[in-house]
């Protein structure tokens, strides 16, 4: 299996400020990667240029070869699908009207939608499991339903790879859980190449095949969950102290807070918790 | 299309023939409604009614009618663009614009050198202040505060100017402009019926049938680059559009508030947001909206005739009011 993204030598930022410093990584047709670090460390920065939606300014990003700069917006889309972290919609659109927007890309201008579209919009909602929110309006939906509508959303433009930004946050554990069980199953039986920024270390280590640990823009370290999950790296790049222990039913890294307390010695806690 | 909208569709259409016909009866002279018909039926027969009917009236209609549909139509695409449904074609400095150009052309005596000066002025003076908000907020990243932020700032500024001028200007000039401030048809000049029509009719087909793009583009323009939309482009060829629309709205009828805010935002509730419908069915009922409220304007204190924008301000703020206060959680959206 080759390399459906290749990012090399990146480098980009907003304005004046630099942002992403040379990173370099790849992702492989099938994987699940994810990129975690903390706020500011550039994980949204990193998926924007890798998207296109921010030029960067040197260095390059490859999909299936090409050149990103390259490929026609349209053309991208049917490949790749983003969910940006935050979507706002202000207008009650049916979530089958939304779903079907993931079509966006195929169709001509003035073409209508064909027999065709909404079977595969039909389709990406099964998948989803919202085949029974279809008339459902925006405003109607919670929290878990609304990321499974944007999955289904995603699923229409039959993308190879999936780039998702943080598509847990605000959601309680149940549909944590309930929205990476499904990113999964699509990457199990679609052959879907995932690349997600998590903000939580735990379900990076439960559902990432690889991750990568961001630092100041810079990539800090790079690999499986337990390569990368340990005490040390932890604690270096979030300068905070934590225990990192095993899940006794996946058998992978669980990272364990340690509240800090007052007046404590840093260093001191530091030999206590790990002998 | 579904059955449900093709219903919509033609019951919008008929009202609005009812109500136009309808209104042609109302006036200084009544006129009885199988006269009218007559009249309309028959435009070259020799009747007392036909030069009311045909002259005074009949055009006078029209203008509602296109001023209506214009506004708002030009609503439902400010209201997208924006990605905030409590937008209006003013939004974006448009109105404080074109009143700075009326009074500019009223100060200057251009005036009364040409009928057409007033117009053009009011079109330049609307286009040119969305040109430069657009500017402004592109400077940005084309943030949507800094749009709405800087179409409240350019309205303050010509606003302003526009005061500063009525201070220093003869009073009889002042009536006039102030008449016209309010959003007033009967000023409205028959000679340019044909070209205003021509342009809010092609427009509104135009917005029309790129609606799927405002579709995508309500969802933001990261998400909608992302389903591979050239965001840019496309947000321009709407705002060039809007903005004409607006402007030859506006050159011919003065700032008739409400149109644009309330009609789009009453027919997403009956429609729904998909802006292939919402578009043109809040440009039918823009325009029923806004011929029986010139009609009201012409004959309710009669022989006084108010200004239209004066009714639309009272009766679109009292429906925004009961809206307000009926609805138990406020869903503006």
């Amino acid at each position: 299996m080759g390399n459906i993204l290749e990012i090399k030598n990146l480098v980009c930022g907003y304005v004046e400020k630099e942002i992403i410093k040379q990173v370099s990584f790849s992702a492989k047709e099938g994987e699940f990667l994810g990129i975690i670090g903390p706020n500011g460390s550039g994980k949204t920065t990193l998926l924007r240029s890798i998207t296109g939606l921010l030029k960067y300014w040197e260095g390059e990003v490859l999909y299936n070869g090409r050149n990103i700069s390259k490929i026609p917006l349209r053309e991208f889309a049917q490949n790749v699908a983003v969910l940006p972290q935050i979507l706002n919609i202000n207008f009650s659109f049916t979530v089958q009207q939304l779903v079907l927007m993931g079509r966006y890309p195929y169709l001509k201008k003035f073409q209508s939608i064909s027999k065709k579209d909404l079977d595969i919009a039909k389709n990406s909602m099964s998948l989803t499991d919202i085949s029974h929110l279809t008339e459902r309006r925006v405003g109607e939906l919670s929290g878990g339903e609304w990321q499974r509508v944007l999955i289904a959303q995603a699923l229409t433009q039959e993308p190879k790879l999936l780039l998702l930004d943080e598509p847990t946050t605000h959601l309680d554990i149940t549909h944590q859980i309930e929205t990476l069980d499904l990113i999964k199953k699509l990457n199990k039986e679609k052959n879907l190449t995932i690349i997600v920024v998590l903000h939580d270390l735990n379900m990076a280590s439960e559902y990432c095949e690889k991750i990568i640990m961001l630092e100041n823009g810079e990539i800090y370290r790079e690999g499986t969950p337990e390569e990368v999950l340990t005490y040390k790296n932890i604690e270096e790049v979030y300068k905070t102290i934590v225990v990192v222990i095993e899940n006794p039913v996946s058998k992978k890294p669980h990272v364990v807070l340690i509240p800090g307390k007052e007046g404590t010695n840093e260093k001191r806690t530091h030999t206590n918790l790990h002998g | 299309m579904k059955l449900n909208k093709i219903i919509l569709f033609i019951s919008l259409t008929i009202s609005l023939i009812v109500a136009a016909i309808l209104c042609l009866t109302f006036g200084a002279s009544k006129i009885g409604l199988y006269d009218t018909v007559y009249t309309l039926l028959h435009p070259g027969s020799e009747n007392i009614f036909q030069s009311i009917i045909w002259q005074i009236r009949f055009p006078r209609i029209i203008f509602a009618i296109i001023v209506g549909a214009g506004l708002a139509a030009t609503g439902c695409i400010f209201q997208g663009l924006l990605r905030n449904p409590l937008a209006d074609p003013y939004t974006l400095g448009t109105s404080g614009g074109a009143a700075f150009g009326v009074t500019l052309c009223v100060v200057t005596g251009l005036l009364k050198s040409g009928i057409l000066y007033m117009p053009i002025f009011a079109f330049l003076g609307a286009f040119v202040s969305i040109l430069l908000v657009y500017e402004i907020a592109s400077m940005k990243r084309f943030s949507i505060s800094t749009l709405i932020l800087g179409g409240v700032v350019l309205n303050f500024l010509f606003s302003s100017f526009v005061l500063f001028i009525f201070s220093i200007m003869q009073t009889e000039n002042v009536h006039s402009t102030i008449l016209w401030l309010m959003g007033d048809l009967s000023s409205a000049r028959i000679e340019l019926i044909k070209i205003i029509s021509s342009v809010v009719i092609l427009g509104i087909i135009l917005l029309s049938l790129f609606s799927r793009e405002l579709d995508i583009l309500t969802l933001g323009e990261e998400k909608a680059t992302y389903l591979g939309m050239d965001t840019e482009n496309v947000r321009k060829i709407f705002f060039i559009i809007a903005s004409i629309i607006v402007g030859a709205c506006v050159s011919v009828s003065g700032i008739i508030g409400f149109v644009g805010l309330l009609i789009p935002h009453l027919m997403r509730k009956i429609t729904g947001p998909v802006h292939a419908v919402l578009i043109p069915a809040s440009a039918l009922a823009g325009a029923i909206f806004l011929t029986i409220c010139d009609t009201l304007a012409r004959t309710i204190i009669a022989p006084i005739e108010l200004p239209v924008g004066v009714i639309t301000g009272i009766f679109g703020s009292l429906v925004f009011l009961s809206f307000l206060i009926k609805s138990k959680k406020w869903e503006i959206f």
